[in-house]
């Protein structure tokens, strides 16, 4: 009794004060809990987290121009890009010693498809100096500027002097401006000639059919959803399999399955020919363009919208629907009134799914839809791997990833996230 | 008689040679190729007898030639490089080459000479061009169209390509700039040694969308080569580009009623390149693979297998029927004199520096 009563910290069993030993306890708990997510947590690092996070970096990198021509970018800052004079030999002389450690490297190529990227002709003039260059003494063999230009008349020109000198930060936006049909030019940022606009175009496009996809989803999928909800456990089942047996089947065998469905010569033509509903000559175009994406990928994303619809509808009461009609609504009342507001988490979590796996698609687009039925994922592709320029593919994934996000956003903020329900 | 001794004591000595040295050797390699009827010509014209020689020697095949160059980009960023050889067009191994991605080859003294003696360089004469890349074909891309939807009629020129009242129905393209801003060019009038000085101003770059436009909506475009001949089968196009082996394929193998339009087909090559970095042992084997796999012969066999025409000069002669349909090969050729009355060569050098850019004008004009 004694030992209570003294005025010093409440001592657990052994000895030690309790509120270390709880801390102790609750400490130990966290590093249990943090070594059984550890695996996972390392496996998302590794193969997500850190890929994505150097893809992303890429967007903005533009070490490469200071790495292989350091002398060059110092030499240069000495010089006004808005005059009219080209710089004076010592950036040429600077540029020679450069030129030769790169070639001799093999490196000189890789600046000029970066430089090539904002001024298209430069990459041949490094790669043509560089083989000459290699076998120049850069020491003693002056003066460089009449030299180079004899080399490669491209030297001469100013517009190649002031492309280097603006790209020549270690951070760049080019590829962003790019992503977004900007370019950044001498006297600040400049929107590319129309000949050239096309990213713009193809983030709206893909926001736009992905908003009619995910709405066509919500339209076939809802009247699936009741039906399984409300038909009894056995043909639920049967109805349920036969959802899921497309989701079951490879993407490309659907994708392809499609093309052979909608074709000039293909079935629905075909049969629609023969029913005599259009001419053998006027058949209907239903795929190389944005209907058949659609239709296509409708389709795909079908499952994920009707199975969150279906659970959220199977925990709604059937005696909320009978106690409206008792009470006086009409059958349309007490649908939209009592069970369709129910249903809106339901819906609201297959939208997202829906979309968000609508923006990033690329497969069946690329093989259904011609050039009108392309999503910006594609040209993505195409950067990361056909063009080579991992910059352009980097920056167009950052907006997409950002975009998706604000929409997030928004949603959130309209519908509210907490009514998103998965069951 | 004397000839095929030569050949044959010439083999051997190449087999004895680096057969000494095999401890030296991996013996696992990694082959990079496009799958299809081409990998397996290569399959059974070079893998099969090099691994009937050196017994204990696996080859594996990767067919990701078409990502090579991104893939090789990301594993000599990675440090860990996988494959052995990898085949790819012409205009890959330059770009693979200018990076360092790929090993320098000295052709005379790693390949073999032709069978009278003429020096590795001088048999594949104007084809080597770039120093890391050893050609193996040529191949072009041509069109096909079906003879029986073109009308009484069948086209003669490129240029029918571009004529919609003469050849009503869709054609397709392939989903790139190259070639056909070249036929654009040619069919709106340019002389064809005129066509890089046109295509090189932004009027050229117009001129040619301009034309291309006049068939727009009646193109279907393409991105993998076995497309057209699908199309070509279904009905879904009258005429459309793509490489003159899968034609060939369409047409001798499974009896399409689809006819060759040779005029201004476009050749290019395709061949292996050495990935650098490669450790030691690996490397010989590679080597040592490429020595015997792009010899004079051993191309003429591939020819058997795919109507593509071998890199080597010598190889020609050599070049017989094909191993299952007992037809001659050689009117299959795009190299063939009858076929190759008038060909487009494509510029590499120009479109390694303009490429970029005419892509970005083609793909915003494709949007359009």
């Amino acid at each position: 009794m004694s030992d209570t009563t003294q005025n010093g910290p409440m001592l657990a069993a052994d000895g030690t004060p309790l509120k270390r030993s709880l801390a102790k306890a609750l400490r130990m708990q966290k590093i249990r809990a943090l070594m059984l997510i550890a695996p996972l947590l390392l496996f998302i690092l590794v193969t997500f987290i850190l890929p994505v996070g150097d893809m992303l970096f890429r967007s903005v990198d533009n070490r490469i121009v200071q790495d292989v021509l350091p002398r060059t970018v110092v030499a240069l800052e000495s010089w006004d890009a808005s005059s009219s004079e080209l710089p004076d030999e010592a950036v040429f002389a600077a540029l020679a010693v450069d030129l030769k450690a790169a070639a001799e490297l093999k490196v000189h190529t890789k600046v000029a498809k970066r430089l090539n990227y904002e001024n298209p002709g430069l990459s041949s003039v490094f790669r043509k100096s560089g083989r000459k260059v290699r076998k120049w003494d850069v020491e003693n063999e002056g003066p460089y500027k009449e030299r180079l230009i004899d080399l490669h008349d491209g030297w001469g020109d100013i517009e190649l002097w002031r492309t280097i000198k603006t790209y020549s930060g270690t951070r760049t936006m080019g590829y962003f401006l790019n992503a977004v049909d900007l370019k950044l030019g001498a006297e600040g940022v400049e929107v590319r000639p129309d000949t050239e606009r096309i990213y713009n175009t193809m983030l709206i496009r893909t926001m736009r059919m992905s908003l009619i996809i995910t709405f066509s989803c919500i339209m076939l999928g809802y009247p699936i959803a009741w039906l399984l909800a409300n038909i009894s456990n056995r043909n639920a089942n049967l109805l349920l399999i036969l959802v899921l047996l497309p989701f079951w089947t490879s993407l490309l065998v659907r994708t392809s399955s499609w093309k052979i469905l909608l074709q000039q010569q293909g079935v629905i033509n075909d049969m629609l020919v023969w029913i005599g509903l259009v001419g053998d000559d006027n058949r209907l175009v239903l795929i190389n363009n944005e209907l058949g994406t659609i239709i296509a990928m409708t389709h795909i994303l079908l499952p994920f919208m009707i199975l969150p619809m279906y659970s959220v509808m199977q925990t709604i009461q059937p005696s909320y629907l009978r106690a409206a009609k008792s009470l006086g609504a009409t059958n349309w009342t007490a649908f939209w009134r009592v069970y369709f507001p129910q249903t809106v988490p339901g819906i609201g979590a297959g939208s997202i799914l829906v979309f968000i796996l609508a923006v990033g698609y690329y497969i069946t687009p690329a093989l259904v839809g011609g050039t009108k039925g392309t999503f910006i994922s594609n040209l993505i592709a195409y950067h990361i791997s056909t063009s080579g320029n991992w910059g352009l593919g980097a920056a167009l994934g950052a907006i997409l990833l950002a975009v998706v996000l604000v929409l997030y956003w928004v949603y959130d903020k309209i519908v509210g996230i907490d009514n998103v329900k998965l069951g | 008689m004397k000839m095929t001794k030569l050949s044959a004591l010439a083999m051997t000595t190449a087999l004895i040679a680096p057969a000494a040295f095999a401890e030296d050797m991996a013996n696992e390699m990694t082959l990079v190729s496009w799958g299809g009827a081409y990998q397996s010509s290569q399959d059974k014209a070079y893998v099969q007898p090099y691994v009937a020689n050196n017994p204990g020697v696996k080859a594996v095949w990767d067919e990701s030639s078409a990502e090579a160059v991104a893939k090789l980009r990301a594993m000599n960023e990675a440090g860990n490089v996988t494959w052995d050889l990898v085949d790819v067009v012409a205009s890959d191994a330059m770009r693979l080459c200018d990076e360092g991605l790929a090993e320098e080859i000295n052709h005379d003294e790693d390949l073999a000479a032709a069978p009278d003696g003429t020096s590795a360089s001088d048999d594949f004469g104007d084809l080597l061009v770039s120093d890391c890349f050893v050609p193996q074909i040529v191949y072009s891309t041509t069109f096909g169209y079906r003879t029986d939807l073109v009308g009484a009629e069948a086209p003669t020129t490129v240029c029918d390509i571009f004529d919609l009242a003469k050849f009503p129905g869709k054609r397709s393209l392939q989903k790139r700039p190259i070639d056909n801003m070249e036929w654009a060019l040619y069919c709106d009038g340019v002389a064809k040694d005129e066509i890089y000085d046109v295509l090189g101003t932004d009027e050229g770059v117009t001129r040619a969308l301009n034309k291309l436009d006049t068939i727009k909506d009646s193109v279907v475009w393409w991105s993998a080569g076995a497309e057209t001949p699908q199309l070509l089968a279904d009905g879904e196009v009258v005429m459309g580009s793509t490489f003159n082996g899968r034609l060939f394929s369409a047409i001798a193998e499974q009896n399409q009623p689809i006819g060759m339009l040779w005029d201004m087909q476009s050749f290019d090559l395709d061949g292996w390149i050495v990935p650098a970095g490669l450790p030691a042992d690996r490397k010989a084997r590679a080597m040592d693979f490429l020595r015997f796999a792009t010899d004079t012969q051993r191309l003429a066999d591939q020819a058997a297998y795919i109507s593509y025409g071998p890199a080597r000069a010598s190889s020609a002669p050599l070049v017989g029927k094909h191993a299952e349909l007992g037809i001659e090969m050689a009117p299959h050729m795009p190299t063939d004199p009858a076929n190759a009355g008038n060909v487009h060569t494509y510029d590499y050098e120009w479109w390694a520096d303009n490429r970029d850019d005419i892509d970005a004008k083609f793909q915003a004009w494709l949007v359009k």
